[in-house]
């Protein structure tokens, strides 16, 4: 897909702002897209990481004191409702940085993830079964021990299946930062916005979209590889 | 020795788990807990290993106060078995066993040799050390249980119907291989049942609870059978109890008659006119009882012919010389002639005793003053 030799001018297409002509796009504006497509990925996957480290102990403490429960999973999901732009403007206000600083843009989507994620670790560790966690005490094991050996790799496949939502979801969600100036794929699509003068410029937008796509399919990958070293034991059960 | 001090569960609704309990589970012996649902037999177990705290009483292993001993600390020092093993799902056979030791630190490469040879010891093939629980069958995960409860080695077992969610067959074999496992290894073991039968076959004693969590009896199977304490314990003990308790009483010396024999591949013809009401007992060579031949059903074809196998009738249980009652009985109920056949010990026959023998023996010992004497 980066061989600018697959579409010479005028053949496939009459127009220079048909939507094909991405790959000559690409080539003449490489490194900067490149660039753009590093940060997408980094503004993407940070917060799926920080947000599973800060949804872990919330969804621990809606799992063990059950009146917690409700609440918890109503005011994180709640979260969710915000307007990105909104979090992304508001951001600089909280936090005291820059309006085009990118911690703004990961903070946000931080919070977008443990939305997500909290139901998930909560009803995640909730799926595992009676009989292993009090197994798991009866052998020896303190709280935390049984937390970390027994009852959280247990529950990974269901918070796999959460973070992959989280994962895809972050990736468009980083782009509608770009709309503000932030330097990630999401400006391809400003920049074709601001092109279409004469009439819709498609190049750059559809470069933004095909290469939000494939970004995603790589994180939805990762994940399920990952899952998939980390629960040997799901594979045999299923063969059977 | 476990000991139980007027033990209390009472939760906060006001509902009374177990009142004031009181017992012994001697050290070595197996102590069952048996009663109907609701009667807190497992409430009880649990308040043993701390996963339940008592509101009132104390328990002691070994005069350490339980109370005392941090819980973590504690559990790893007690084999507990529940009803479904509650194995690990997301880990291998060999490391489900391995857990309380390398939670108490052991190397790891020692641990997994002696997991190994647990697993033998319970009868696992050891190619299912790298299987993971979902692989294999309830019987053979309730194995894995056992032998993760073992590991550690510890003095004391608590164990929760572990038999229970397994189909019959394999649970009579599972009960087999307990008492075997248990009279090498001697532990001091507390199980739960509701399943009085079990409770009889597994327990030196037998702990009866009732509803409301207290003891209505406590006493070896064979009292139990005997003797119930009350009616509660008569009904919960059920029907047949007299002919069960014939099983914990030594039949003694048995009375045994000359049985004629015929030997497995002699001519046909010798077998006629042998007995009187046309069942003669088939040997082998070694004269070990092989079954009963019925002279008059064999077919005119086959009168020539040698003595085989197919023509005996199995049916016949056999009892020795050291069986209970119960087994002498049943060996004469069962032979198709009414000739109950006892062999020695090595399997040779000794002669055969009718069941009006045994009742007679049984009747004689009824009229002593004598308690029942264990098997």
């Amino acid at each position: 897909m980066t061989s600018g030799r697959m579409t010479p001018a005028g053949t496939l297409a009459d127009s220079n702002s048909s939507p094909l002509k991405l790959f000559s796009y690409f080539s003449q504006n490489r490194s900067e897209v490149l660039s753009w497509l590093g940060y997408h990925a980094w503004l993407s996957a940070l917060p799926v990481l920080a947000g599973l480290l800060i949804a872990l102990p919330l969804g621990y403490v809606a799992r063990r004191y059950r009146w917690i429960y409700p609440p918890m999973v109503t005011l994180t999901g709640l979260l969710y409702t915000i307007p990105s732009i909104a979090l992304f403007v508001a951001m600089p206000g909280i936090l005291g940085t820059q309006i085009l600083d990118p911690i703004n843009v990961a903070v946000a989507l931080t919070v977008y993830t443990v939305a997500l994620l909290v139901r998930v670790v909560a009803d995640g560790l909730g799926a595992v079964p009676e009989d292993v966690s009090q197994a798991a005490t009866a052998m020896g094991y303190t709280r935390f021990q049984r937390l970390l050996r027994v009852e959280l790799p247990i529950s990974i496949p269901v918070i796999t299946a959460g973070l992959r939502v989280a994962a895809v979801s972050n990736v468009s969600l980083v782009a509608v930062a770009g709309t503000i100036g932030v330097p990630e794929l999401g400006q391809l699509f400003s920049n074709g916005f601001q092109l279409s003068v004469d009439g819709p410029y498609y190049p750059p937008i559809a470069l933004g979209l095909v290469l939000c796509v494939l970004l995603a399919l790589a994180f939805d990958g990762v994940i399920l590889l990952a899952n998939r070293a980390a629960t040997p034991w799901r594979r045999v059960a299923s063969a059977r | 020795m476990i000991r139980l001090e007027s033990v209390t569960k009472r939760y906060p609704d006001g509902t009374v788990a177990v009142d004031e309990l009181s017992l012994v589970a001697p050290s070595g012996q197996i102590t069952v807990l048996v009663g109907p649902s609701g009667c807190g037999k497992t409430t009880s177990l649990r308040m043993i290993n701390r996963m339940i705290e008592p509101s009132g009483g104390r328990i002691f292993i070994d005069d350490q106060d339980v109370s005392k001993v941090a819980p973590a600390r504690l559990r790893r020092g007690i084999g507990y078995v529940i009803q479904h093993a509650g194995l690990f799902p997301h880990r291998t056979v060999l490391d489900n066993v391995a857990t309380v030791p390398l939670l108490l630190g052991q190397r790891r490469k020692q641990v997994r040799a002696q997991a190994m040879e647990l697993l033998e010891r319970v009868g696992l093939d050891p190619n299912f050390a790298n299987r993971y629980p979902a692989q294999l069958s309830g019987g053979q995960q309730q194995r894995v249980g056992v032998a993760r409860a073992l590991a550690a080695d510890p003095p004391v077992m608590l164990m929760d119907e572990p038999f229970s969610a397994v189909d019959p067959v394999v649970r009579a074999q599972l009960q087999e291989e307990f008492l075997r496992l248990q009279s090498d290894l001697g532990k001091t073991i507390v199980f739960v049942t509701h399943d009085i039968d079990e409770a009889i076959k597994l327990g030196d004693q037998v702990a009866v609870l009732r509803v409301g969590g207290t003891l209505a009896q406590l006493a070896t199977p064979a009292e139990l059978l005997s003797r119930p304490a009350d009616a509660f314990v008569a009904g919960f003990v059920g029907r047949d109890r007299g002919y069960r308790a014939l099983g914990f009483a030594a039949a003694g010396e048995l009375p045994v008659s000359e049985e004629p024999v015929i030997v497995l591949g002699a001519p046909l013809a010798g077998a006629r006119g042998l007995t009187a009401d046309g069942w003669v007992l088939v040997v082998d060579p070694a004269r070990r009882p092989q079954g009963w031949l019925s002279v008059a059903g064999v077919d005119a074809a086959a009168l020539d012919g040698p003595v085989t196998a197919d023509l005996l009738n199995l049916g016949g249980t056999l009892a020795t010389q050291a069986s209970t009652l119960r087994e002498a009985l049943d060996a004469a109920l069962s032979s198709p002639s009414g000739r109950g056949v006892v062999v020695a010990e090595d399997g040779r026959l000794e002669g055969t005793i009718t069941a009006s023998e045994v009742l007679t023996r049984i009747e004689a010992r009824s009229r002593g003053t004598q308690p029942v004497s264990p098997a």
